[in-house]
């Protein structure tokens, strides 16, 4: 199978997203894109990278098998992805796992033999304050219980996709993979989806409700100009801003002091 | 600190700054005429009409300290990018938020993106850069939406694009999405991976100030850093710096996880403590007592109730012993395991470990080996040994921070639950693990 007319000219348009001479910044979107096609990195899709990016095939694999996002098999049109990381662990995940699994008869990485869902583990997914979470094609589901990802499991086996408890409404993974290839949702109403959740705006709720605000915030304050009223000392440190001498490569930027440094330092 | 959700006290409620998080509750603020009428492009205007340099000195004179873990001073990164140097430079926002325990970029993204837009814009233009990347991490769809969406409707403003409202200014502003690879986070491994390469760290230096993206000068910051800047524009390096403490200036988003009533984003003036910030989150759950937690994140070693009451800021949390990090706090109960915690964080440093060095890559490997033995009854006293020396032959010696993180709770938690151990292997506390998990252990 041959990739579309569309996909080929998606890849064009992600490749004028970089500059000049640096198209293989569009790899990664690529392979979101031949996911998009053909819901997963296929030979065919790493040979069609290679061939549009001036790569080598070894080169583009190399690259396609490091991410855990790029699935080498067929995938389901539903991705659920339980974390199983500490935090989700604790509070009730890995039960989760193993019942999806068990129920599903698929491993992690495995998608059921209807071919509808794929199962996995996942790390982090940067949602803790909602845990024990679970995704469906990256679509947050909070607090999973045991029962509540079996009625979500059977609901999209039924064909009726449940409503995510925060994010969009969901849609199968390959048109999830076109979005992760840098196209907005084409789906208005889908933006409009999922308000923020309690746990979000518990700290700015409370401030809120004991009408707390930053004190002295005046947007008007002036932007110190170079020298401006200054005293002297720091003048002389504003003008060698201005002068603003090219780093050399022993100063660091960007390395904080290195923290295992600092551990070793400070640790009793 | 146990029992019923308690109401927080004036002198700690005092201590909430909503400043990021302020538009968060306003439920169309990711679109622009929200934003717009909730100051949003003022800081822009006010930016674009300020000379470059002085920007820069702005944000030195706040004293604004990167939020993505190791606290750099803003500023000074930006100060360090060549001028006239005739190469392109590049503004990349690091959004690949993965740390265990953090979750504060995501709903920045997902509920206020065009505060990241905007800083984004200052930014690239205080560095004169007319390219700038945001690297979001590939499982957060639904913020890459919504970042999407603000981006388009930033350009169709005139805020992005040729010569931003008049000023002659250029900026094109791509959101790249990644692929699901933790080490993405560690700044040089993302400019590989937006290079479209593995996501491995680079050997530095050369540092990304003069041979970052491409081999150009680039200031790589994370969202809460950059949607820092807009605010301190309008209000100030002085307003900024009456919050958080001399060396740690400004608000911080706090994540509170785990067995507390309240779990959530609470954004503090930063210095708060853990107790002041229990007391926000309305205490531990009922029948559980503090037993440990991570200030920022799985790769900060672990904490104990001991340590209610040090500020969370830079310097405080180094002096008890761990790093500050992305002030992610999971927090654990005396129901928790701290050995079974420190092995689930193995296997992830395991799994995230881009093999590119030997000490994380074997020692990750085999750490995780050890733990699955102790955990299934099998244990040895020995097998403790090897684990401090395996943390031994890795922190310090690894390529970048991941391997280091990796030490973290098991240096900490055998320096503060040896007994735990003891007890696995002594037979005194039930295998948490099965048989099964043994596979290869040995």
């Amino acid at each position: 199978m041959a990739f579309s007319e569309t996909t080929r000219m998606r890849a064009k348009e992600i490749i004028a997203r970089y500059p000049e001479g640096k198209s293989r910044s569009a790899l990664l979107p690529m392979l979101h894109l031949v996911q998009s096609e053909q819901g997963y990195v296929s030979a065919e899709g790493i040979g069609f990278c290679a061939q549009t990016l001036g790569l080598t095939r070894a080169e583009v694999a190399a690259v396609a098998t490091f991410y855990t996002m790029y699935k080498r098999r067929p995938t389901g049109d539903w991705l659920v992805s339980v974390c199983t990381n500490t935090m989700c662990d604790v509070l009730g995940g890995r039960p989760v796992f193993e019942m999806l699994s068990e129920y599903l008869d698929a491993g992690h990485d495995e998608t059921t033999a209807d071919g509808k869902i794929t199962l996995e583990h996942a790390e982090c997914l940067a949602a803790c304050d909602y845990g024990p979470v679970m995704t469906v094609n990256y679509e947050f589901f909070d607090r999973v219980d045991v029962e509540s990802a079996l009625g979500i499991v059977t609901q999209l086996q039924d064909g009726t996709p449940p409503m995510p408890s925060r994010g969009a409404r969901l849609c199968p993974l390959r048109q999830m993979s076109l979005q992760l290839a840098g196209y907005g949702d084409d789906r208005p109403e889908a933006l409009a989806d999922g308000v923020a959740g309690e746990a979000t705006l518990r700290g700015s709720q409370l401030a809120q409700a004991h009408g707390i605000a930053v004190p002295e915030y005046d947007p008007e304050t002036p932007i110190t100009r170079k020298g401006g009223a200054k005293p002297a000392a720091q003048a002389a440190q504003a003008a060698g801003v201005a002068a603003n001498k090219p780093a050399s490569d022993r100063k660091p930027a960007g390395n904080a002091p290195l923290p295992q440094e600092q551990k070793l330092k400070e640790s009793p | 600190m146990s029992g019923p959700v308690s109401r927080p006290s004036p002198a700690v409620l005092a201590k909430l700054t909503p400043v990021l998080t302020k538009r968060w509750s306003s439920p169309d603020a990711w679109r622009r005429e929200t934003y717009e009428r909730l100051e949003g492009y003022e800081a822009l205007r006010k930016a674009m009409a300020a000379h470059q340099d002085d920007l820069i000195q702005l944000v030195k004179d706040s004293g604004l300290r990167g939020r993505g873990g190791a606290g750099f001073p803003t500023g000074m990164k930006w100060g360090f990018i060549p001028q006239n140097d005739g190469k392109p430079h590049y503004l990349v926002v690091n959004a690949d938020e993965g740390e265990p325990g953090t979750c504060k970029d995501l709903p920045l993204m997902t509920h206020d993106p065009h505060a990241l837009i905007e800083g984004a814009i200052i930014a690239s233009y205080a560095i004169r850069a007319h390219r700038a990347y945001i690297y979001i991490r590939g499982e957060a769809v639904n913020a890459a939406r919504r970042l999407h969406h603000a981006v388009a409707e930033a350009y169709e403003a005139g805020y992005l694009g040729k010569d931003i409202l008049g000023s002659g200014f250029d900026l094109e502003l791509v959101v790249h999405s990644g692929a699901g690879a933790y080490i993405c986070g560690e700044e040089t491994a993302l400019l590989d991976s937006l290079e479209g390469l593995r996501g491995q760290p680079r050997l530095r230096p050369p540092f990304p100030a003069t041979h970052g993206l491409y081999a150009c000068p680039t200031v790589v910051n994370n969202v809460g850093t950059i949607a820092s800047v807009p605010p301190i524009v309008l209000g100030g390096a002085d307003w900024w710096k009456k919050m958080g403490t001399e060396k740690s200036s400004g608000p911080m988003i706090y994540s509170l996880s785990g067995r507390i009533n309240n779990p959530g984003q609470y954004e503090c003036s930063m210095g708060i403590t853990l107790r002041e910030l229990m007391e926000l989150a309305g205490g531990m759950q009922q029948g559980h007592q503090l037993r440990f937690w991570t200030p920022g994140g799985s790769s900060t070693p672990l904490l104990t109730a001991d340590h209610l009451d040090v500020p969370l800021d830079f310097e405080s949390v180094a002096a008890a012993g761990s790093i500050l990090g992305t002030t992610a706090t999971q927090i654990f109960s005396d129901q928790d395991c701290p050995v079974y915690a420190t092995y689930r964080w193995l296997e992830f440093y395991h799994h995230e470990s881009c093999g590119k060095c030997t000490p994380c890559r074997e020692g990750s490997y085999w750490m995780v080996r050890t733990y699955k033995r102790i955990l299934s009854g099998h244990g040895t006293h020995a097998d403790l040994d090897t684990l401090l020396d395996t943390c031994d032959n890795i922190l310090g010696r690894a390529f970048c921070a991941l391997g280091d993180g990796a030490t973290a709770p098991v240096m900490s938690s055998l320096a503060y639950f040896k007994q735990d151990y003891l007890d696995y292997i002594e037979g005194l506390t039930a295998p948490k693990l099965s048989a099964k998990h043994l596979m290869g252990a040995h």
